[in-house]
Order: C-alpha cells, then structure tokens, then sequence
C-alpha cells in the first residue's frame, strides 16, 4: 500500500524546523515504525529517529502521530488511515520535552521527576526469615503501574505540564503510587506528604490525557486519584485539593446538587484573604450577568443552605453507601 | 420520523451558574421535536471528585439516575461533558462487577429503583448526530450561521478515555462538533486546544495553571480567526467565559472570544432571538458575534 507521510524535521546545528514529507510503498501491515526505518534507509538517512525492540516492551519509539503520543511501533498505518491511502500521517517529536533532533527528545526531565518519587522499595523493620508475604489483590492492583515501560507518552501530551514545568506529571505519579501502595513499603504516608505537596497529586487537572495515550493501560490519571483517596484517608490535609474535594463531598451530601457559590471560598479558605480578594471581581462579574447562584449563598450544611427535591432519598443512599467501601488489604506480616 | 424522548439529566452547573444552557437546551429541544422527562430528584454524578475521597457513594449516586432513567423506560440525555464522561465510566464500571452492582441495587431498590446495566447514555452533542440526524438539522436551519468562525472545544470528558465512551461503535465522536459547527452552516475553526483541557478543575486548586489553560486555548484560537468557540461542555463555559477576564490579566494576552454553549448555537441557526437564548447573559459580550447573524428580515425563506 502507499504510505504518506509527513514528518517534523529539526536539527540543532540549523535553526530551521520544518515538514518533510514522504511517499513509500510498504506491506498492509506495516508499522509506524517500519515505515519510518523504510524512510530512513531507502530515502532520506538523515531522519533521526529512537527505537529498539519494536514489540512495544523497551518503550524508546514514542512520539506524536496525528496529534497524540503514541509508540511507533504498535501504530499500524492501515488503522491510523482507515485504509485511506492519501491520509497523510503526521508524525512529530512527544511534546513538553526539548528536541534534540527530528524525533528524538531530551528525555532527562521525564527522568529527573521519576527520580524525585524515590522508586524504590522503603521496608520499615526487620526483614522477615523469608520473602515478604502479601495479599494477592493488593499485588494484582500493582500490576497496572508495574507495566509502565517508561515511554513517556503520558508526560508528551500531559495538559498540566504544558503550563507548569514543574508538575511532577503522570508517569512519575503513577511510579509513586506503585511504591505508596504497596504493602512492603513503610514510608507510604511521607510518600503522600511530600506528594500533596505543590506541583503533586492535587495539580492534575484530571483531563485524562495520559489514559488516552498510554500504550500500556497504566492509567496514570487512575492512579492520581488512588493516591488523593489515600492522603485523604491519612489525614494529610491543608491544601486546597483537600479542602475542595471536602467541601464538593459536603454539597452533594447535603444538598443534592452543587453549590457552586460555596466551592471557592470552600476550598482556597474562606479567611485566606489575600486570594479570596482575586475572586471577588469575577464575582462581581458573574453577579451582574446573573451568573452567580444566589440562592446558594448559605453554606452547605448550615441551616436553611439549598436542598434539591427529594433530598431525604439521597440522604437515605449517602448514609447506606458507607457500607458499600472494601476493607482494604494492608497485611505484611507472615502470618 | 422517530419520535425522540429522553430522561433529562440537567446536571448542575444548569441550574446554577449557567442557567442560560438550561433556558437554550428546553427551547431547542422543543424545536427539534426532542421530547425531554426531566429527573429533577437525580443528584449530581461527582464530576470526579467525589471519587476522590469516596468512589462508592458516587457509583451508587449515578446508579440511582441510571435507574430513574430506566423506570421511564427511556434513556438518559446529559448537557455536560463531565457528567457523559462520569457516566460512561461509572456504567462500565458496573457492568464489570455485578456483585457490586447487586449491593448498589439492594440500596437502590429502598426507592423502589433497580438498575441493569445497558441504559443509553447521550450528551446532546452525540444525540444530534446519531440520533436526531445532521441532514434534518440542515433542513430545519433558517438563519444559516454563515461568516461565522467558530471553534470547538470538547470537554476532556467527552473525548476521553474514548474506550469506555463508544469509540469503536461511533469512530468519529471526536469530530461530531465541527460536523454540526458545519450543518449550522457556520465555519469550524482548527485550532490545537479543542480537545484539551479548559483548566476549570484546578480553578480553586491552582488558579494560576487553570487559567493559563484557559487562556492558552482562548488565544490560540482567535489567533486562528475564530469569532466564538461552541462547547457542549458547561463547566468548559465556566472557566472560559466567566474566567476569561482572570485568563487575560494571567496570560497578559489580548482575548475578548464569546463562549457559547452547543443549544446556544443550534438555537440561533434554528432563527430564535438570541435573548430567547441568554446570550446577553455571559460574561464576556456576545454582540460582535452577533453583529455576524444574518439579519432577520433576510431570513424569509428557510
């Protein structure tokens, strides 16, 4: 079949960037990657590109195929057409990394940041006589995050990322949710401290992004909101994360419905004045339009605060559904 | 012609801080033929941050308005991304644990409810297409939105993860708002930021970020051209209309783009004036859009 392409081209030593496009004719069942490797020895050598097993296990073909990240090699080019033969496939460098040349990145950040999670196994006392023993469903749970083969296609397309060079990003969260939640490891809860801090687990804006392109079903985005359930569950508080999935808790469970008045100030801290000053002319605006509720201005749980029809039904189902949680496995001794 | 009728999940944000997606969404579905049973003691899906700190309660909360849906025998249309998103992956969800399931339901069946999994979940957005149909939108469109650019913007929760939200079934979901920009025979505008996020839940978490999000996408796209960016996405909205004075003061870049939602849109191409819409009531003004409309007198035939 014809393959077209378009690929992004790069080069340090020209401050030129641009488009080459190529027209190839390969097999039906021609890979991303065969098609660039095509490209590379038949075409056009100086296209620089990484990979290594391509089987989708060593993880070193990511980049951007139409827009989103992907590995090269798991990319069939019949499915990225649809069978048209005159799709152009564009292909580029993984983004929020700098590019060294055409579709190789400087993937040293992606590494610094997995660095920083400590990924590493913290045991806390005396090692038992023989192998750590632990439930079978706290391991099977692990596994998604056990696949991660470092690819960094959840860090390329990360939204969060985009503005903020600093988030710690998806593939590390997801590392550190491995060790967190892992029963051996006896440093979990200064794991979700250092975690919650800025640039953490609540600085995702939960777009699930890194779901998407995530070659290898770790869910990164997933395991984010495992670990905001586990510092909620060990009492690491004082941040607005905590305070806003507290105070949206607290609406639903009293009124039914949201109150959007009450999520701001709920969760920045009503007395924290400085940034409550930032919302006030939003505030204002919104009040002029007629887009501020005002019929939610009591907070929720006080008297007289909005309650949408038939709340005691809700009620019923919110004090029932307690019972719905699991117990979870957090056994690590031998017996 | 198939009668079309939906158990009606408003969601939050349209009985509260965008009453004007409300207002727009009963107007046009009345226009279209698309008869809507609101559940109005459904409450809210979680939106994902329920599921924070207690992913059960809101399993059973959306199990609940699955259930209402299915007692009227009628399946369930949404106004919100977040809510199709949170929908879709609690409805897969349930469908993979049936013993899970069960206890939801012991609970459930106190109010007489009883959900089983297979209830058709739709935003607007996807009803429109399959199952209102573009070709009839085009023949009931009598003020043509042309000379208007006007680019898309999703809502994370529509698009992702596409698995769960009938990608292989509907292949081009991920297309449908610039195919219905086109039936309303306005412009769509191709601009990078469409699918991604708008910021609104870092708002009151990392204000700085979402709003450089915001703004980003609302730059880029009048950049681009674009008059006005449609999102079936109220929360989208929030952040990038009633934000978007903040975006401009954080991003220092010079946006004025109107923001309007998808009802909005069809609303006005079907010839309804746009105060019928609210499209007065946004925060930023909507008029040089709407110095664009064909003026009404123009419109005799349709």
């Amino acid at each position: 079949m014809k393959v077209k392409l378009k690929v992004r081209r790069s080069d340090p030593e020209k401050a030129a960037v641009g488009y080459s496009q190529y027209t190839i004719d390969a097999p039906e069942h021609t890979t991303l990657l065969d098609a660039l490797i095509q490209v590379r020895e038949y075409e056009d050598g100086t296209l620089a590109l990484r990979c290594s097993c391509r089987s989708a296990i060593c993880g070193s073909c990511s980049m951007r195929v139409d827009g989103r990240a992907r590995l090269a090699c798991r990319a069939k080019i019949i499915a990225l057409t649809r069978g048209d033969e005159e799709h152009e496939v564009t292909v580029e460098p993984m983004g929020n990394m700098p590019v060294i040349k055409d579709l190789v990145v400087d993937m040293e950040s992606f590494w610094s940041k997995i660095r920083q999670v400590d990924p590493y196994l913290q045991p806390e006392g005396p090692e038992p006589e023989g192998e750590y023993r632990v439930p079978n469903e706290s391991m099977i749970d692990l596994t998604h995050t056990m696949n991660c083969i470092m690819c960094g296609a959840c860090v390329s397309d990360c939204t969060v990322l985009e503005v903020d060079k600093n988030f710690i990003a998806p593939a590390a969260l997801a590392k550190a949710y491995r060790f967190a939640a892992d029963p051996r490891d006896g440093h979990s809860h200064e794991r979700l401290e250092k975690l919650s801090e800025y640039s953490g687990i609540w600085d995702c804006t939960r777009c699930n992004m890194c779901v998407e392109v995530c070659p290898k079903g770790v869910a990164p985005m997933d395991r984010i909101l495992q670990l905001r359930e586990m510092a909620i569950e060990e009492k690491i508080s004082g941040n607005s994360g905590v305070r806003h999935t507290n105070i949206f808790t607290k609406s639903i469970t009293d009124g039914g419905r949201l109150n959007e008045v009450w999520m701001v100030p709920g969760s920045v801290g009503i007395f924290n004045i400085p940034r409550m000053m930032k919302e006030i002319p939003g505030a204002l605006r919104m009040l002029r339009v007629g887009k501020l509720p005002v019929g939610q201005a009591i907070p929720p749980g006080a008297p007289g605060s909005h309650k949408m029809k038939g709340m005691d039904r809700v009620r019923n189902l919110v004090r029932k559904a307690a019972t719905l949680k699991p117990s979870k496995p957090k056994v690590k001794s031998d017996d | 012609m198939t009668d079309l009728k939906y158990a009606f999940w408003p969601g939050c944000v349209s009985k509260g801080a965008a009453p004007e997606l409300y207002v727009s969404t009963k107007r046009v579905a009345g226009m279209l033929g698309i008869e809507l049973v609101e559940l109005d003691q459904a409450a809210c899906t979680g939106a994902g941050v329920i599921q924070e700190q207690n992913p059960e309660l809101a399993d059973a909360l959306n199990a609940r308005t699955f259930a209402m849906a299915q007692q009227l025998g009628l399946p369930l249309m949404n106004i919100c991304s977040t809510c199709q998103g949170i929908e879709s992956m609690v409805q897969d969800k349930l469908a993979k644990k049936p013993a899970y399931l069960e206890k939801i339901n012991a609970i459930l069946a106190d109010e007489g409810l009883h959900y089983t999994p297979g209830l058709a979940i739709k935003n607007f957005l996807w009803i429109l297409v399959e199952d209102f149909g573009l070709d009839r939108l085009r023949s009931m469109v009598k003020r043509p939105l042309a000379g208007m650019r006007i680019g898309p913007f999703y809502g994370c929760y529509i698009l992702r993860p596409s698995e769960i939200l009938g990608k292989d079934e509907h292949p081009d979901r991920d297309k449908y708002l610039e195919m219905v920009i086109d039936a309303v025979g306005a412009t769509p505008v191709e601009y990078s930021g469409a699918k991604k996020c708008c910021g609104f839940p870092l708002l009151t978490i990392n204000r700085e970020n979402s709003l450089k999000q915001a703004g980003n996408h609302i730059h880029e796209a009048q950049d681009l051209g674009a008059d006005a960016l449609v999102s079936p996405c109220p929360l989208c909205h929030l952040n990038l209309d009633a934000q978007q004075p903040a975006a401009k003061a954080v991003t220092h870049y010079d946006i004025d783009l109107p923001i309007i939602h998808l009802p909005q849109m069809i609303g006005l191409a079907l010839g309804v004036e746009p105060k019928e819409l609210r499209l007065d009531r946004h925060v930023v003004s909507t008029k040089k859009l709407l110095a664009k409309l064909p003026a009404p007198a123009a419109v005799a035939v349709g």
